[in-house]
């Protein structure tokens, strides 16, 4: 199985409430940059660990996040 | 390829005007979600409050109707008697609905009336920029309580499900949090079984929702639902309050 | 039509009913009780929704809710539940919203009296709660037009996205009257394509909000106001003479103290004084221009409003004057009704003082 996580990138407020509760700790606040809106948004460190379980979208209240498997 | 997880199409293509980790924008996902899922986008009115969900109206992609602080359960109670068949559901806040809008929402549930509050509890005036609630906790500080609130002087935190379960007409209350998977989890589960409910015509049905308020309680995001968990959970208990039986 | 003999709360009543009114949300109050008690009889018959509602906050409130999702609302109370409607007034103005209110005025300020009085014209047609808006006003002076405009209120608010009210005194309301039912022209009306009544297949929501956070959206939004509130003005100002051209004195008096100036009239040209009765029957908008033409006449002496307050439409009619002839005033307050006596005396020492 391949998991694509896609993060709307500047929708992001870099609350990491998704990062918190992935069970797997593969997201991260991308401290390299800031979005439009000023935030470091969030970020997948390793997609290959996901298992697609939806946390970090059911948690985020900014619907940033879509995920597709195949 | 399958979705696994997409924006709810209950929820129009506009950003949230919410400070980051605000439990609205998780409320307005799960309400939106159970709307589409339930296919009532196209037949539901929603009406908005005064408070940090004013502007809930420019994001739901059902009709809207934004009301006066407290006065949704009057608004709600008009659309639902002349709108029966229809989804008719007020969001609150704690301000708006256990203080100013006290009169009105027992007096729905009292009524009995056929639509569904799903109310925000966050302990906190959020939009006026966190003055004291009738939700706020003891000890916890607000701007209008800057030495944190005192039972002697501002008395003991409402608890609205409980209040409102004494009366006959309110057919379901249960009190859930968005704080993590599994709370979230029962958060839906719980807005879509009042909406079931309602639809049913069994009553008054009303989700509590404990929600964090991060910018006003001066805290990160994840430790809001940290210290919601430890505190607002302890005073205020999560689950069913009251579940009336289908005659 | 064969005449029929109605309370004038009731006839209003029925005359909401015959005019389409789908709902009614109304809190006791003396003197307009017959109202919401004919209503939750009434209603009921012709598939409609009555609610007593906890507070008079509610009861507007509730008119609200209904109207923004496209359902024709009334409510009614008097003066000190008409304070609390404000709010709702308000809002059903910024939101353009229609709704129609009945004030069956008492005598205040505060509890005051269950009396009849003339006492909330200000908070009637200077807007009565927050922002810079009017509400239609219109004045019956008897159980005949109290009906025929109460069935025409829910057309114009209709028509204009406006609430209308219908403002009467406890006279008005508690006293019987034979009447007729007219049918009263329909007016082309647009569709309520702004409703938040579910989309059922449109592709966009409606939001109907009385919020608009920007202060230029604020200001453009206080502009189409200004000139709904215009066109208002042009189209919909009426009022009644009666020997006004050509008198000596014209009295200028509105609802139930119109009824007792015009047999005033009567009296004092008996005594063969020329007076002349002049009658808004939309106090806002005033008729201010028909009334600054009979001021102007040559024969016109003087001015004397007549009002149960304490000198509130007098203000109206100084700024249509604009100081042309003397305008003099004569009310009683408190729940106390001019006599005829006492009018037409007043007329008089008036138009010696004067001469």
């Amino acid at each position: 199985m391949t998991v694509f996580l896609h993060f709307d990138r500047d929708k992001c407020k870099g609350c990491e409430l998704c990062v918190s509760v992935c069970p797997r700790h593969i997201l991260a606040l991308d401290m390299s940059g800031t979005n439009e809106k000023g935030y470091h948004p969030a970020t997948v460190t390793d997609p290959s660990k996901c298992i697609a379980c939806a946390s970090c979208a059911k948690i985020c209240p900014d619907s940033v996040i879509s995920i597709e498997k195949e | 390829m399958t979705t696994v997880y997409r924006k709810t199409k209950g929820l129009q293509d506009r950003d949230l005007h919410y400070c980051p980790g605000c439990g609205h924008g998780i409320v307005h996902k799960l309400v939106a979600e159970c709307m589409e899922e339930l296919g009532l986008i196209d037949s539901a009115i929603l009406v908005c409050p005064v408070g940090c969900s004013v502007f809930a109206g420019n994001y739901f992609a059902c009709d809207c109707i934004e009301a006066i602080h407290g006065r949704a359960p009057a608004v709600a109670t008009a659309i639902k008697r002349t709108h029966p068949d229809q989804l008719v559901v007020t969001y609150q806040g704690d301000g708006d609905l256990a203080s100013i809008g006290a009169a009105e929402i027992v007096h729905a549930a009292m009524r009995g009336e056929k639509f569904t509050t799903v109310f925000i509890n966050n302990a906190i005036y959020g939009m006026t920029g966190g003055q004291m609630a009738p939700t706020t906790l003891l000890g916890q500080r607000a701007t209008t309580a800057p030495l944190g609130r005192k039972k002697e002087l501002h008395g003991s935190p409402m608890r609205v499900c409980e209040l409102l379960a004494s009366q006959e007409g309110l057919a379901y209350a249960e009190r859930v949090c968005v704080a993590d998977i599994p709370h979230l989890n029962q958060a839906k589960k719980a807005i879509k079984k009042a909406f079931e409910l309602q639809l049913a015509g069994v009553g008054f049905t009303f989700v509590e929702v404990l929600s964090a308020c991060p910018t006003n309680w001066g805290m990160s995001p994840v430790e809001a639902n940290k210290w919601l968990m430890e505190n607002m959970a302890a005073y205020y208990p999560l689950g069913v309050i009251k579940e009336a039986q289908a005659k | 039509m064969a005449k029929e003999l109605w309370k004038g709360n009731e006839a209003i009543a029925e005359a909401a009913v015959r005019a389409g009114c789908k709902c009614f949300f109304g809190y006791p109050i003396t003197p307009q009780n017959e109202i919401p008690e004919y209503m939750s009889m009434r209603l009921p018959q012709v598939g409609g929704v009555f609610v007593q509602s906890e507070s008079e906050l509610a009861a507007i409130n509730m008119v609200y809710g209904a109207s923004a999702s496209g359902v024709r609302a009334m409510t009614s109370s008097s003066s000190p539940g008409i304070s609390l409607k404000q709010e709702g007034i308000s809002a059903l103005c910024s939101g353009e919203l229609p709704g129609v209110v009945v004030n069956m005025m008492r005598g205040g300020p505060g509890l005051g009296t269950i009396q009849p009085s003339q006492c909330d014209y200000f908070q009637a047609t200077r807007g009565g709660g927050n922002g810079d808006y009017r509400t239609i006003v219109l004045a019956p002076c008897d159980i005949q037009e109290a009906v025929d405009m109460t069935q025409e209120a829910f057309d114009l608010a209709d028509l204009y996205r406006t609430p209308v009210m219908i403002l009467g005194d406890g006279m008005i309301g508690q006293m019987m009257e034979p009447i007729e039912w007219h049918d009263i022209p329909k007016r082309e009306l647009p569709p309520k394509d702004w409703a938040a009544s579910g989309r059922k297949g449109r592709d966009h929501s409606n939001f109907v909000t009385s919020l608009r956070i920007d202060a230029q959206d604020c200001e453009d939004f206080n502009r189409a106001l200004e000139a709904k509130y215009k066109t208002i003005a042009e189209k919909e100002t009426r009022w009644a003479e009666k020997d006004a051209e050509g008198c000596d004195i014209l009295l200028v008096a509105y609802g139930t103290p119109s009824r007792i100036a015009l047999s005033a009239v009567e009296e004092l040209e008996k005594k063969g004084i020329k007076a002349g009765l002049f009658r808004p029957k939309t106090v806002w908008p005033f008729p201010s221009k028909r009334l600054a033409e009979i001021a102007a006449e040559p024969s016109v002496k003087a001015i004397l409003v007549v009002e149960m307050s304490l000198g509130q439409m007098l203000e109206d009619v100084q700024l249509a004057v604009q100081g042309a002839k003397p305008v003099r005033f004569y009310g009683r307050v408190g729940g106390m009704v001019p006599s005829v006596e006492e009018i037409a005396e007043e007329a008089e020492k008036v138009l010696q003082e004067v001469q």
